[in-house]
């Protein structure tokens, strides 16, 4: 008992570093959002009268927008990509032997956590060696190319708690691979998949380091957002981005719902970051 | 059970997308950084080490790469400190409310990279949101200039950027805990401290490793936080790659030195891996 | 489609070997690497045979289920069913159903899409669909059940669905995986009673694995007894519990005395006992049930048994009977069974020579 009581004496001190880490963690966010209504645009203490000034240049702003619908669309190719190559590739590490199948694993796996300058780069190589004209197509095969390593994880994630009798129930059944997998494997995995395609089209929209490198004529969202900061602060920025925030914030409520009405847990992509056992996708 | 067909048909596509994409532009990379580029400015095909013997002897990129793996060094450092009690809060403490605390700490994941770093440049600019608020409750006369700018608004940004990254994998080794085992420990006469060093710290000690290799590696190669806050004070080893497949166009060079980041990562990698396991009693 | 007309037309040759025989094992053996899980295993099941397959955990009878399933292929050996090669079809086109250890239902179908599940991915017709899921249900009796979730149901009700949707694609064989061994003892023992009522019901043979022998006693035609890989003895309950082929069959189905006797001109010696046998010289191995061995209450012993006499050490209840560890003389321990309990003491016992069955020793396998 008294190890209890000393326990919680201190506990006030943990309460208080996780008050300033989500502080920490908050701050700018909620500046930014501050801000996007702030008459007198980015920065001074405090803010002035509230406008909706900047929502409404930004809603005149044809180029932020054309640059939505290119993320968007880059957002969901790189999706069917990642997701038509990485499910296969889980299936693959969790079934199958074949020589390579360490160092598969490893590359597959390696733009995760490699900075995404090298990927780019790499991948810059490629494309001017091929004379493919840089384009968003280039942004597509890069995107989807260092997210199979999400589709991946997450689904080998999810294969480890699937029980394995199920497909042997189907065939046994009378279904073969195919129909086994699309009505068996599939809706089992149903969770892991919805999750890795919920969180590559996020990583999509957001990425840039990669972008940035294959970008050809037409901007993606972020490289469009970071072409502007090279000029200067603008406060429709700060009004994309609190918009942004809040698609975000919606994915997110989105998924924890599916995911608590799925089997009450609630860790968001969490297989992606929990430790390397994941990353070395080892049974 | 899986048929030879089976097997071929997940293993071919995935294998083959991975060669092209992934596998021939890494190899691509490290033919590049051995060729050289010529005065019309066109890449020599001749094997050479002139690129590495340049990043040895040429101080600005091996003084630039120590810098940036100082900044990573310090990200990971100030990651640990904030990511790792609040992983313990919420796991030891959170009851019920962990799931939701927990979600908070997500949450910024989710929000653009560069938005972050770009609301860090509001609020640390000399006329930004810091700087006017210490003038306007009078606690500075002029606004602090060293805010922005410099290697310090580097390392805060990436230090916010990557606590959520180190917390996940901490808070996961700490919920993998069996409470029990506390139990036990306090049951044995270990005070909370003695519990804490003895049997809970040890025990995530693969969730740290795991967070505070991704923290290094990812704050290590980035040059986006640089180029918008770092000044050329806070230049890092990525903006001198990203210059040299630019304006100074020498990719070779360029490749030379991303190679070595390359080699860097994955050598960091299998160390931090090994330590894992050799961490890890189940 | 293409499964049910080539074995419909499969079904209409019969084996030219054996007319009985609707599967026929030859000669199967299986090794994951370096490591041998069965050895040389050749078994014939009749068309309407229940044939259990008895064995310890890691005896490799899960393994020859699977084979017989198709999700294990053999590393030699064949399996033949109706005069084809059933080992060289994969697991969707063979015409057998398997009922799994923890069921394996669909959790994300309902108990009737669950049922359904192999006649839709057969296309067979809706309305025909219907039917049979109903008919299979309502022979288990779980039609009340059809619209939950697995998860929503018991366990007993699981094994039941579990039926319901293999037998339900009309099997010439099922083929079960320790399907009790989820169950709790009361449960299990219903359950035993009415898998064999349904068995006898559908008329198809029934392949059981399980490692419980009071199990495999209560319902098979035959056991099959596996042990370390390799067939000991397959025969009927009676016949492997009144002759036991191998030391190793008598010890693990029912309770059983191995004594060791030395084998001289027609005389079997073991301590102090001897008795004639027809068996050539050398050691030998009988097994001696405990209810043979009989109590001598008074007077002389009956005219061709053999008298000994031990001492009580140890007396355990086993409800209607009672089972006496007794020490006799010459060093060796006999187990026997006796109705009501014995005085502590001395001791006069008999058994009938012939009931000391002489068994093959089991020789210690890796």
């Amino acid at each position: 008992m008294t190890s209890r009581s000393s326990s919680n004496s201190r506990s006030p001190w943990l309460l208080a570093h996780a008050f300033l880490v989500f502080g920490f963690l908050y701050l700018p966010i909620g500046v930014l959002i501050v801000y996007s209504f702030n008459g007198e645009g980015v920065g001074g203490f405090p803010p002035h009268h509230l406008t909706l000034d900047w929502y409404r240049t930004l809603f005149n702003d044809g180029a932020i927008w054309d640059s939505v619908i290119n993320s968007l669309e880059v957002a969901c190719a790189a999706m069917i990509i990642a997701l038509a190559f990485g499910v296969p590739a889980a299936l693959a590490l969790d079934r199958a032997q074949f020589p390579g199948k360490a160092l598969f694993r490893r590359l597959v796996l390696l733009p995760l956590i490699l900075p995404g300058i090298i990927t780019g780069l790499s991948l810059l190589m490629l494309f001017d060696l091929a004379h493919t004209k840089l384009s968003l197509l280039t942004i597509v095969l890069g995107h989807g190319t260092a997210l199979i390593s999400v589709a991946t994880t997450e689904v080998f994630a999810g294969l480890q708690k699937f029980d394995r009798a199920q497909e042997e129930a189907s065939l046994d059944l009378g279904a073969n691979y195919w129909q086994t997998f699309w009505r068996i494997t599939v809706p089992n995995l149903k969770l892991p998949i919805i999750g890795a395609a919920l969180l590559i089209f996020t990583l999509s929209m957001d990425e840039i380091a990669v972008s940035f490198f294959l970008i050809g004529r037409d901007n993606t969202l972020p490289l469009e957002i970071w072409g502007r900061l090279r000029r200067g602060i603008t406060p429709e920025i700060n009004a994309i981005s609190a918009i942004i925030f809040l698609f975000s914030l919606a994915a997110i409520v989105l998924w924890y719902r599916l995911r608590v009405k799925a089997e009450g847990s609630v860790e968001v992509g969490a297989e992606l970051l929990e430790t390397q056992e994941n990353y070395t996708l080892e049974r | 059970m899986f048929s030879r067909a089976y097997k071929l048909a997940v293993t071919v596509p995935p294998l083959a997308w991975v060669a092209l994409f992934l596998l021939t532009p890494y190899l691509l990379m490290f033919c590049y950084s051995f060729w050289s580029i010529s005065p019309a400015q066109t890449i020599v095909h001749s094997w050479n080490v002139q690129n590495y013997r340049e990043l040895v002897t040429v101080s600005v990129y091996w003084q630039t790469l120590l810098r940036s793996m100082w900044i990573a060094a310090r990200v990971t450092l100030f990651s640990l400190l904030l990511g790792y009690p609040l992983a313990y809060f919420l796991s030891f403490y959170g009851g019920s409310r962990k799931d939701l605390l927990y979600q908070l700490v997500i949450i910024p994941l989710w929000v653009s990279y560069l938005v972050r770093a770009y609301a860090w440049k509001t609020i640390l600019g000399s006329d930004g949101v810091l700087n006017t608020l210490l003038q306007y409750v009078h606690l500075a006369k002029h606004p602090l200039e060293f805010l922005l700018y410099s290697p310090f608004a580097v390392v805060l940004t990436l230090t916010h950027i990557y606590t959520p990254f180190t917390f996940l994998p901490i808070y996961a080794s700490l919920e993998h805990i069996p409470r029990n085992l506390v139990e036990a420990s306090h049951d044995l006469g270990a005070t909370p401290a003695q519990t804490f060093w003895k049997v809970i710290f040890p025990l995530s000690i693969p969730g740290v490793l795991a967070g505070a290799t991704f923290a290094f590696v990812l704050s290590l190669g980035d040059f986006l936080a640089p180029l918008l806050l770092g000044g050329p004070s806070g230049i890092m080893i990525s903006n001198v790659v990203v210059s040299l497949f630019g304006a100074a166009y020498n990719w070779p060079l360029g490749a030379a030195i991303s190679f070595c980041m390359l080699v860097l990562v994955v050598a960091l990698l299998f160390v931090s891996e090994r330590l894992e396991k050799k961490w890890s009693f189940s | 489609m293409s499964s049910i007309t080539t074995s419909a037309t499969a079904s209409a040759l019969d084996s030219p070997r054996d007319p009985a025989s609707l599967l026929s094992i030859r000669s199967i053996a299986k090794s994951f690497g370096s490591h041998t899980v069965l050895r040389n295993i050749s078994l014939e099941i009749g068309q309407a045979e229940f044939l259990t397959v008895l064995g310890e955990s890691g005896s490799g009878k899960t393994t020859l289920l699977r084979i017989v399933a198709g999700f294990e292929n053999a590393t030699s050996g064949e399996v033949w069913m109706h005069g084809q090669r059933l080992d060289r079809q994969p697991p969707y086109k063979r015409r057998v159903n398997t009922v799994f250890q923890n069921y394996a239902l669909f959790p994300h179908l309902t108990v009737e899409e669950n049922v359904a599940y192999g006649l839709r991915v057969a296309k067979h017709p809706a309305d025909e669909i219907r039917t049979r899921v109903h008919e299979a249900l309502a022979k288990v009796k779980m039609t009340a059940h059809a619209k939950k979730k697995p998860a929503k149901i018991s366990g007993g009700q699981q094994q039941r669905v579990a039926l319901a949707r293999a037998l339900v694609n009309r099997p010439q064989l099922l083929l079960l995986d320790e399907p009790l061994s989820a169950l709790d003892a009361n449960l299990r023992r219903q359950m035993q009673v009415e898998l064999k009522s349904l068995q006898r019901e559908v008329g198809i043979a029934f392949v059981f694995v399980t490692h419980d022998q009071e199990e495999a006693m209560v319902m098979s035609d035959r056991i099959a007894l596996l042990r370390s890989g390799e067939l000991e003895q397959v025969a009927s309950p009676r016949e492997i519990y009144s002759r036991p082929a191998t030391a190793y069959a008598a010890q693990f189905i029912g309770h059983t005395n191995l004594l060791k006797a030395l084998v001289r001109g027609g005389i079997a010696q073991c301590g102090s006992l001897s008795w004639p046998v027809d068996l050539p010289d050398g050691s030998a191995f009988f097994s001696l049930r405990p209810e043979s061995l009989r109590v001598i209450i008074a007077g002389s012993p009956s005219p061709g048994s053999l008298p000994l006499q031990g001492r009580v050490v140890h007396q355990a209840f086993h409800g209607a009977t009672q089972l006496a560890r007794v020490e006799c003389s010459g060093g060796f321990e006999l187990t026997l069974r006796t109705a009501r309990e014995l005085n502590d003491g001395i001791i006069a016992l008999e058994f009938s020579p012939p009931d000391a069955i002489p068994v093959r020793e089991s020789p210690e396998r890796l």
